[in-house]
């Protein structure tokens, strides 16, 4: 009973490891960039390792699953925040079709964003 | 007293992950989660025993089925934008203000506004958020304050306050 | 079930493409970052597909040195020392 919804899960968190990769490919700037990826693998890998636990159940691979999913739910997105914050200090500009920057005109004087061309 | 509590949390995640009751083990594992406390047991928040009271635990298993579900709809929301021939993307970076007050809820409330619809967080300066929305509604701070984070601080104030 | 290794190969190889192509260094990183992650979920999946538990002590490593290596990629973008 329990297999299946293991698998169907693995599934979909495959599938949407998938999306976000294909979603890093195809939009435009770095920032929507990590806002894609980050949001879809880090759903794609709890649901991974959620999956597992569900075939393996309290044996020692299921726990490790476990404890190796609430690991990734809790670093990627700092990770993320602190590749965003590299980025913008690094000086890479905003897309040009952004309509605000706050950041930009409080910390880094002037609005960081790409002229139209 | 936050030593030992820190202690016991990492035994319990090395019983976890051996998952044996071998002696030798044991042995080990007390030497090196004694060298990790006592290493690095400053870096982290000055009172756990807080978050042991039984209501905030009551609302942390509330908490956990709310956030599963913003993420999936956040999911969706992406891969809409992603699947989307004209790439529906209208960004910028806005300001918000947040009422929580203690430091371990501005961090679990900025890991969460990540994971969620179409925001990021950028920085975190005082009680002000800084982030990135892929489709700004509303520059002003109260008004995006109102739509982004609400949400979440409802529980996290009950939670880490 | 070999299906599932394939499209998280081709996933690792949309970050190789990135990586190659990406204009700027901070499009590395986020690259490099990602793949990280894509590494962690086959490592985990080889493990349950040949039975070896030992393989999920690697996928949490990988997870750890994953995560420690963007912090300095994003420390050295940000043009800081590592200590602070």
């Amino acid at each position: 009973m329990i297999s299946p919804v293991g698998w169907i899960i693995i599934w979909i968190g495959i599938l949407f490891n998938l999306l976000g990769t294909v979603g890093l490919v195809r939009f435009p700037d770095i920032y929507n960039r990590l806002q894609t990826s980050t949001k879809c693998v880090t759903l794609g890998s709890f649901g991974l390792m959620i999956g597992i636990f569900l075939l393996h159940g309290f044996s020692q691979t299921g726990i490790k699953a476990l404890i190796c999913g609430a690991f990734l739910l809790l670093t990627n997105p700092v990770g993320a925040h602190a590749l965003m914050k590299g980025s913008l200090h690094y000086g890479i500009k905003l897309w040009k079709e952004s309509i605000v920057d706050r950041y930009g005109t409080e910390k880094l004087g002037g609005e960081q964003i790409e002229e139209k061309s | 007293m936050k030593y030992i509590i820190y202690f016991i949390i990492g035994f319990g995640l090395w019983l976890l992950l051996t998952l044996s009751t071998n002696l030798d083990h044991i042995i080990a594992g007390i030497i090196v989660v004694f060298l990790g406390t006592i290493l690095f047991g400053g870096y982290f928040t000055d009172k756990p025993q807080k978050f042991l009271q039984p209501h905030r635990l009551f609302w942390l298993i509330i908490y956990i089925p709310v956030f599963i579900w913003y993420m999936i709809k956040a999911n969706l929301d992406v891969a809409y934008r992603t699947l989307h021939p004209q790439r529906p993307l209208k960004p910028g970076i806005v300001k918000i203000k947040t009422i929580l007050k203690s430091d371990t809820a501005k961090v679990f409330l900025a890991n969460s506004i990540t994971l969620t619809p179409g925001t990021m967080t950028v920085d975190i300066d005082g009680d002000y958020l800084y982030i990135h929305w892929i489709y700004v509604q509303d520059t002003d701070i109260d008004a995006a304050s109102k739509i982004i984070a609400r949400p979440f601080e409802r529980f996290l104030r009950r939670i880490f306050d | 079930m070999i299906l599932m290794l394939i499209v998280l190969f081709f996933s690792a190889l949309l970050c190789l493409y990135r990586i190659q192509q990406g204009p700027t260094i901070p499009d590395r990183a986020v690259g490099v970052d990602i793949m990280g992650t894509i590494f962690v979920n086959i490592t985990a999946l080889t493990a349950i597909f040949y039975n070896l538990p030992y393989l999920m002590d690697l996928a949490i490593i990988i997870a750890l040195f994953s995560f420690i290596g963007t912090l300095a990629l994003s420390k050295y973008l940000e043009k800081r020392s590592l200590d602070d």
